[in-house]
C-alpha cells in the first residue's frame, strides 16, 4: 500500500507551515523526511494521519484517506512524548492498543516480547512516572508498534537515547520494514537517516528542496570529499581550481571539491611530493548536503 | 469492544480505583451516617435531657392543669409539687436536685408565674411553662369576670379561612409542598454534579493533555467519541457515588423506622410526588448533565495545565450558581416573569423548568420548546466542542481566554 501526498499546503493563519509537497512513500520502505526545527515536518506527520487538515491536496493511503476505521493499521510516535504517568506500563498499552483495536491477551503477549526485546522485562507493572526518559521513550516506541502497524510514522525516533538503545530500536525499525511496514521517520541525525533511509525529502521552511533516492541524492550533489594524509604541507591544495573548502585534520586533511575529475587533477600534483598514505574519495555525507541546504548544522 | 466502550470503562476504571474517589465517597457517607445519628449521638454525651421542675402552688388547683397543659407538648420536663417552703426549694436548685423552680402566686385570684434557674435567662424551659400557664389563667380570669367559657373559646379561637383554586388542574398545597422538596432535592443534585463532575472531566482531559498522550488518542479514536465516552464514564462514576451513598442512606433510614417514620422523605414531601415529576427531574437531570459536561469538557481541552483548569471552569460555576440563585428565588414565586424567560435558555432550563413543571401547570408546548431548545444547545456544543477539542489537544502554551477557541477552530479546520 503507496503512501501518497498530493501537492499539500497547510496554513495557520498568515504563516504557510507546509507548501506544495508532493511525497510517494512505497510499502515496505523507509523514508526520511528531514528539515530543520520549523520546517514542517511534524505537522507534516500530522497530515498524514488526519490529526490535522490539509488547506490544499490530499493524503492516500491505499487510495482513500487515513481515517478512524484504518487506525488499527496505523502507528504513531509523537515528538512529543506523552503516556499517562499515573498508570502501569501494563494498564497502559492494553488501553492505547484496544483503542488500535488489539484484543487484551494479545497486547499482554506481544509486550512481553517487547519488552525482553528491549532488555526491560522488569518494567512491565511499573508506572511510567517511575522510569528514565530513555525508557519511557522505549515505552512509548512499544506503544507504537505493538499493534503491528502497516504505516508507522516515528517523528523524532532515537533523540535522547544512549548509542546502545539507539541500535535495539533501529533493529526494531528494520525488522518493521522487513515485515512490510511503511515507515515515515524524521530525525536531525543525518547518519541515521542514511542508515536507514532509501527515500529522503528535506524541507525548508515547508517546501521540499531535495526529494528522492538518498544515492541519486548525492550523485547529483556533484560535490565530493577527498581526504589526504601524508608527510609533507599540503596547504597548497586551498588554491587549486575546483577545490571548494579545505580543513585541516591531524594528518592532512579533508577537501571538499566540485567534481570528480578534480581529484584525478589533484592526484596528479601529489606525485614526487613525499609519503602519501591515505588518499580517499568520498561520496558527500548527508550532513554536507543538510548543511550546504539548509545552512545549519545539526551535529 | 466498541471505542466508545473502551474509553468508558477505562474512564470509569482508572478513577474509581483513585484513593481521591475512595476517600471522598468515604467522608460523605460517614457525614451521612453522623447526621442520621445525631440524636443518638447527643444522647449518649448528655445523658438524660429531662429537667426536673419544683412547683410550689400558692394558689392551689393550677398544676393539674399546668401539667394536662404541658403533656401535649414536651415529655422531657416534669413538675413535682415542693413542699417546702420557698427558700429551701431556691437551695434545691443551687444543689442541683432541681433544674428549676417555678412559684405560682394569686394576684387577685389572677395566676401569676415566677421561674428560678440557676441561669435565670428565658429558655425554651421558662417559655414552655409561660405558655402553659397562659390558658390558665385566661380561664381563671374569665371565670371571675362571669364569662361563659364557650364564648371565651370564641373570642379566642382563629378566623376561619380557605383558599380554593377555580382552575381545575391547580395544584394542591400538598402538592406543592412535595413540588418544593423535589425542586430541592434536584437543584442540589445539579448543582453538585455540575461542580464536581464537570470539573473532574476538565481535569481529566486537562490532565491528558498536559502528560501529551492526548495526540496519541487523538490518533486512534474520534475525538467527539473520546469527548462523550467520557462524559459517560464519568456520569457512571458519579451514579457509583450517589448509589453508595443513596444505600447507606436507605439503609440507616430503615433501621431507625420507628423514630422517623418517612422522616427525610416526608420532610421534602416526596411522599405526595407523582411518577410523572420523577420522569421529569431525571429527563432535565440527564440533560443538564449533559450540556455541562460537553461545555466543561471543551473548556478542558483547551488549557494544557491542570493548575489552568479552575481558571476556565469558572464561567460554568457562575452559569449554574446564577441558575441556581433564580430557582431559589423562583421557589417562592414560580410564576414570576423571570422565571418564565429564564427557563427558556437551555443553561438554565434543568432548574427552571423542571420548578416551572412540577409547580405549576405549564402548556406541554413550552416544555417542547424548552427540550428542543436544551437539546438543539448540547448538539451544537457537541459538535463546537468537538472541533475546539480536536484542534485544542494540538494548542500548546499559556492559554487562559477565549482567544484560545478561535485558535483551537483554526488548526481544526482547512482553512
Amino acid at each position: 500500500m503507496t503512501l501518497t501526498l498530493d501537492s499539500i499546503t497547510k496554513t495557520f493563519g498568515k504563516t504557510t507551515a507546509v507548501q506544495n509537497l508532493s511525497l510517494e512513500i512505497p510499502e515496505g520502505e523507509i523514508f526520511g523526511l528531514l528539515g530543520a526545527n520549523g520546517a514542517g515536518k511534524t505537522t507534516t506527520f500530522r497530515i498524514i494521519i488526519g490529526l490535522l487538515e490539509a488547506t490544499k491536496g490530499r493524503v492516500y493511503w491505499d487510495g482513500s484517506k487515513v481515517t478512524y476505521e484504518k487506525s488499527g493499521m496505523v502507528g504513531y510516535l509523537p515528538e512529543e512524548r506523552g503516556l499517562y504517568p499515573k498508570l502501569k506500563v501494563k494498564e497502559q498499552l492494553i488501553y492505547l492498543g484496544r483503542l488500535r483495536g488489539m484484543k487484551k491477551a494479545d497486547i499482554v503477549k506481544e509486550l512481553e516480547s517487547w519488552l525482553e526485546r528491549f532488555r526491560v522485562p522488569e518494567y512491565m507493572n511499573q508506572r511510567v512516572e517511575e522510569l528514565s526518559k530513555g525508557n519511557q521513550q522505549k515505552i512509548q516506541f512499544i506503544s507504537a508498534v505493538l499493534h503491528q502497524p502497516k504505516l508507522l510514522i516515528l517523528d523524532e525516533p532515537f533523540s535522547g537515547l544512549d548509542p546502545v538503545n539507539v541500535e535495539l530500536l533501529k533493529r526494531a525499525v528494520l525488522d518493521l520494514k522487513e515485515n512490510g511496514t511503511s515507515i515515515v521517520f524524521s530525525s536531525h541525525r543525518m547518519e541515521h537517516v542514511e542508515e536507514l533511509c532509501e527515500h529522503v525529502c528535506m524541507l525548508q521552511h515547508g517546501t521540499p528542496i531535495i526529494h528522492g533516492r538518498l544515492k541519486e541524492i548525492k550523485r547529483s550533489f556533484g560535490k565530493k570529499n577527498l581526504r589526504i594524509h601524508a608527510d609533507f604541507d599540503l596547504e597548497y591544495l586551498k588554491h587549486t581550481d575546483g577545490v571548494l573548502t579545505f580543513s585541516s585534520v591531524t594528518d592532512g586533511c579533508v577537501l571538499q571539491i566540485d567534481q570528480e575529475t578534480t581529484a584525478e587533477h589533484i592526484f596528479h600534483t601529489l606525485q614526487g611530493k613525499g609519503f602519501v598514505r591515505k588518499f580517499e574519495l568520498e561520496e558527500p555525507s548527508l550532513n554536507d548536503i543538510f548543511i550546504e541546504k539548509a545552512g545549519t548544522s545539526y551535529e | 469492544m466498541n471505542k466508545f466502550g473502551i474509553i468508558l470503562s477505562h474512564t470509569y476504571l482508572t478513577r474509581v480505583k483513585t484513593k481521591s474517589f475512595l476517600i471522598t465517597t468515604a467522608i460523605t457517607i460517614l457525614f451521612i451516617l453522623l447526621a442520621g445519628n445525631v440524636q443518638s449521638i447527643m444522647h449518649s454525651f448528655g445523658g438524660s435531657n429531662e429537667q426536673e421542675i419544683a412547683v410550689l402552688d400558692e394558689t392551689g388547683g393550677v398544676v393539674p392543669a399546668l401539667k394536662e397543659n404541658l403533656q401535649a407538648g414536651e415529655r422531657e420536663m416534669s413538675l413535682h409539687s415542693y413542699e417546702g417552703t420557698e427558700t429551701e426549694a431556691k437551695k434545691d436548685v443551687r444543689d442541683g436536685t432541681f433544674d428549676g423552680f417555678l412559684k405560682i402566686t394569686s394576684n387577685e385570684d389572677i395566676p401569676q408565674g415566677e421561674y428560678y434557674s440557676m441561669q435565670g435567662n428565658p429558655s425554651p424551659v421558662s417559655e414552655r411553662l409561660q405558655q402553659a400557664l397562659q390558658p390558665v389563667k385566661l380561664s381563671r380570669a374569665a371565670n371571675n369576670a362571669g364569662i361563659d367559657p364557650a364564648a371565651v373559646q370564641q373570642i379566642t379561637s382563629s378566623v376561619v379561612f380557605e383558599t380554593v383554586a377555580l382552575q381545575e388542574d391547580a395544584k394542591t398545597a400538598e402538592e406543592m409542598n412535595s413540588a418544593r422538596g423535589l425542586v430541592y432535592v434536584m437543584l442540589f443534585l445539579l448543582y453538585l454534579s455540575v461542580i464536581m463532575y464537570g470539573n473532574m472531566i476538565a481535569m481529566d482531559v486537562a490532565n491528558e493533555k498536559s502528560s501529551r498522550v492526548m495526540e496519541i488518542l487523538v490518533s486512534s479514536a474520534p475525538p467527539v467519541t473520546q469527548m462523550f465516552a467520557k462524559i459517560a464514564g464519568i456520569a457512571l462514576l458519579g451514579l457509583t457515588q450517589f448509589g453508595a451513598i443513596v444505600v447507606v442512606g436507605y439503609i440507616m433510614l430503615q433501621s431507625k423506622q420507628d423514630q422517623l417514620t418517612g422522616g427525610v422523605f416526608q420532610y421534602f414531601g416526596l411522599q405526595g410526588a407523582g411518577a410523572g415529576t420523577f420522569i421529569y427531574a431525571l429527563v432535565f437531570f440527564l440533560l443538564g448533565y449533559l450540556l455541562y459536561a460537553t461545555l466543561s469538557a471543551t473548556l478542558g481541552s483547551l488549557v494544557s495545565r491542570t493548575e489552568d483548569v479552575n481558571q476556565l471552569m469558572a464561567p460554568v460555576i457562575y452559569l449554574i450558581m446564577i441558575a441556581f440563585f433564580i430557582a431559589i428565588f423562583g421557589l417562592s414565586s414560580p410564576d414570576n416573569m423571570l422565571v418564565t424567560v429564564t427557563s427558556f435558555i437551555p443553561f438554565f432550563t434543568p432548574m427552571l423548568m423542571f420548578l416551572r413543571v412540577t409547580m405549576l401547570n405549564v402548556p406541554i408546548w413550552e416544555i417542547v420548546l424548552s427540550f428542543g431548545l436544551i437539546i438543539s444547545a448540547i448538539i451544537i456544543l457537541a459538535a463546537a466542542g468537538a472541533r475546539v477539542y480536536k484542534g485544542g489537544v494540538l494548542l500548546y502554551g499559556k492559554s487562559n481566554s477565549l482567544k484560545d477557541v478561535k485558535r483551537a477552530l483554526q488548526l481544526s479546520k482547512k482553512e
